[in-house]
């Protein structure tokens, strides 16, 4: 205790400051994300899975426990299977279609040319706008009188004088449109996620390919493509929770119609459960993505990992 | 088997030439060097020669044929990168097998060809392996069976030694040489290293700024610089050059700069040069003596390089009476920078 050395050090032997600290640092800093996360997503997911097993309604302040009663109604109810349907269909084939056209747009975009910037800027505008404006711009280009759509078709001669196809009216064109807006709002995502994976490929790796002599399909399909695998799956993972969990578009464009055609499980657990006053239902619908969406989250991230290179 | 030519071949890059009218001929079988210091447009050279980078103007030939307007692809020429540019998510085996694969080869013809290639390089254990499990030396072995397995007529091969470690590196450029010299394929060889340069080529091209100035065996550039440039590029440390009014530039190596004593059986004739010491690195096999000449010629920078068999007791801030070979001194020319003879 009396050495030297002992008392040289005690100068030094002062409280560390909260920045020198790590560990107590990082919990301070992690904090606010982790209140954010509890208040706002945990607290309503455990809401839902209490309402879910309860009779509540909009009003009800008396709740009673009711088991299983909301799923087993679900599962015999034709609108919640057509609207899981209509969930699957909606993703896979906006989500086929996002991330085969940014793959050809990240392409693009990837070589020189003038103006680069500008196409740039224009490709991520959809993703900047509000989703809800931008929806509401859509449904004036589906307006059956002023649709811009019909207006172009008929300049074309695509379709005659008499024609007037009902873009969000006709089963098959309301799906088709809302399934057009989803690309259109995911597409910039995929291309920017994407983008940054081609950016990644060292341009030696291109080179020894071209001198390999592959030509272009033997360049994309075993070179360029399982490259950027790994990144266009977490696009993949990205444009899929958006989609499988969003609802504002259906609900600016169609409101699920016409006949639940285009009603999704978001939508259809926000109808039952606000408007349609039954919570406990609602919230039940809603807990139905939850399992799905992990089984998706974990196969993907599965591969990725599998097919991840340095 | 092939002679390379390329006439006149510029490129352009932002308003300069990086490649300036390069006229070159290599030869069949031949191992050329390019060698010069970064941005001399060496690999720019190469990379036109390969066919990923499209000449401003002028023609690349093999064997008289006019190849540059084909793909890369198309020229049977194979390349080794610096990098190694291996396909990270194939194994071993799929990246030596990919160049036979894209010329639709058959499979058990391709398994055949791959074998016989690993197993030149020693590799043959290692086929399944992804390339993030090898060792840089692996690395680059892969990456020479790749180039060899189609037996193309020109090998290219840009730095490929520059990311092993000193030692390897030694051991690789053997290896390098005994694999050209028993496939006796034609070799274009990018360093900006003079000792690979030296111990490897047949010839040496010399590059500055896009031009190319010198051409000839390693014995020549070394012992016949055609310029200042290649005098001083090559050999460490570089040739000393000393300006005076009026004359020539005159030039001599360090290693032949030495006490009167490491000449004392010689019965050449000698030039001596006053010779103040500054400075003096003890590098075991060698001694460095840093220093300028004295009076009566101008007090330049020059260094000595003498032998550790050459037995002289020498220390920093002493002047002594240096003698260089009169064959050994170099003239060239001051507004040219040509070299000019041996004698002024």
């Amino acid at each position: 205790m009396n050495s030297p050395r002992s008392a040289a050090a005690a100068p030094i032997a002062r409280e560390p400051t909260l920045t020198e600290r790590d560990t107590a640092l990082g919990r301070w800093m992690l904090a606010p994300a982790l209140v954010y996360i509890a208040l706002l997503v945990g607290f309503p997911f455990l809401l839902s899975m209490y309402y879910s097993l309860s009779n509540a309604t909009v009003g009800n302040t008396h709740l009673q426990f009711a088991g299983l009663d909301n799923f087993r109604q679900i599962v015999q109810d034709g609108t919640f299977w057509r609207s899981m349907r209509n969930t699957l269909v909606f993703t896979i084939v906006s989500q086929v279609l996002v991330v085969i056209l940014g793959k050809i747009l990240a392409m693009a975009l990837y070589n020189d040319f003038r103006g680069k910037w500008l196409v740039r800027l224009l490709i991520l505008l959809p993703w900047v706008a509000p989703i809800s404006l931008g929806t509401i711009g859509w449904l004036w280009i589906f307006d059956p009188v002023y649709s811009i759509i019909n207006w172009t078709l008929r300049a074309l001669g695509l379709i005659g004088p008499d024609t007037w196809p009902i873009w969000l009216g006709q089963p098959d064109l309301a799906m088709i449109s809302i399934v057009l807006v989803d690309v259109w709002r995911l597409l910039p995502l995929a291309t920017v996620i994407i983008l940054a994976g081609l950016s990644g490929i060292p341009q030696d790796i291109h080179d020894a390919a071209h001198m390999d002599g592959a030509g272009f399909w033997r360049h994309l399909l075993r070179i360029n493509i399982p490259l950027v695998m790994p990144i266009m799956l977490v696009a993949l993972l990205f444009g899929i929770v958006f989609t499988f969990t969003d609802m504002i578009i259906v609900y600016v464009l169609t409101r699920g119609g016409p006949f639940d055609s285009t009603q999704v499980l978001a939508s259809l657990a926000f109808f039952t459960g606000v408007p349609g006053g039954d919570l406990a239902q609602g919230a039940a619908i809603s807990l139905f993505l939850f399992p799905l969406l992990v089984a998706v989250v974990i196969l993907l991230l599965t591969i990725a990992r599998r097919a991840e290179v340095t | 088997m092939a002679i390379v030519e390329t006439r006149a071949l510029t490129k352009r890059f932002d308003g300069s030439n990086a490649v300036d009218g390069i006229d070159l001929t290599v030869g069949e079988a031949e191992f050329l060097v390019l060698l010069g210091p970064s941005g001399s447009g060496k690999t720019t050279l190469l990379r036109m020669i390969a066919g990923l980078e499209i000449p401003t103007s002028g023609d690349i030939l093999v064997d008289g044929r006019n190849v540059t307007n084909l793909s890369p692809g198309a020229r049977n020429m194979a390349m080794v990168f610096q990098s190694y540019a291996l396909y990270p998510h194939l194994s071993v085996f799929r990246n030596i097998a990919f160049p036979l694969q894209a010329q639709h080869m058959r499979k058990d013809e391709i398994a055949q060809k791959v074998n016989w290639a690993a197993n030149m390089f020693g590799i043959g254990q290692l086929l399944q392996r992804k390339p993030r499990q090898l060792s840089g030396g692996e690395r680059q072995r892969v990456a020479l069976a790749r180039a060899v397995v189609r037996e193309p007529a020109v090998f290219l091969l840009d730095e490929p030694l520059s990311n092993l470690d000193a030692k390897l590196r030694i051991a690789a450029r053997d290896e390098l040489q005994q694999f050209q010299r028993r496939l006796a394929t034609t070799t274009i060889y990018v360093t900006h290293d003079q000792i690979e340069a030296l111990g490897l080529g047949d010839r040496i091209a010399i590059l500055d700024h896009g031009a190319i100035h010198q051409l000839g065996t390693p014995r020549q550039v070394y012992e016949e610089p055609a310029d200042t440039f290649v005098a001083t590029f090559i050999g460490a440390p570089p040739m000393n050059l000393v300006e005076r009014e009026g004359q020539p530039i005159m030039g001599f190596r360090p290693e032949h700069f030495l006490p009167p004593q490491a000449y004392a059986s010689a019965s050449e004739p000698l030039q001596t040069l006053p010779f103040h010491i500054t400075r003096i690195e003890n590098l075991g096999s060698d001694r460095l003596l840093y220093g300028t000449l004295a009076s009566p010629m101008p007090a330049v920078k020059v260094i000595s390089r003498i032998p550790g068999t050459v037995d002289a007791t020498l220390s920093a801030d002493e002047d002594h009476s240096f003698v260089v070979r009169q064959r050994d001194l170099h003239y060239f020319d001051p507004k040219t920078g040509l070299r000019i003879g041996r004698q002024p």
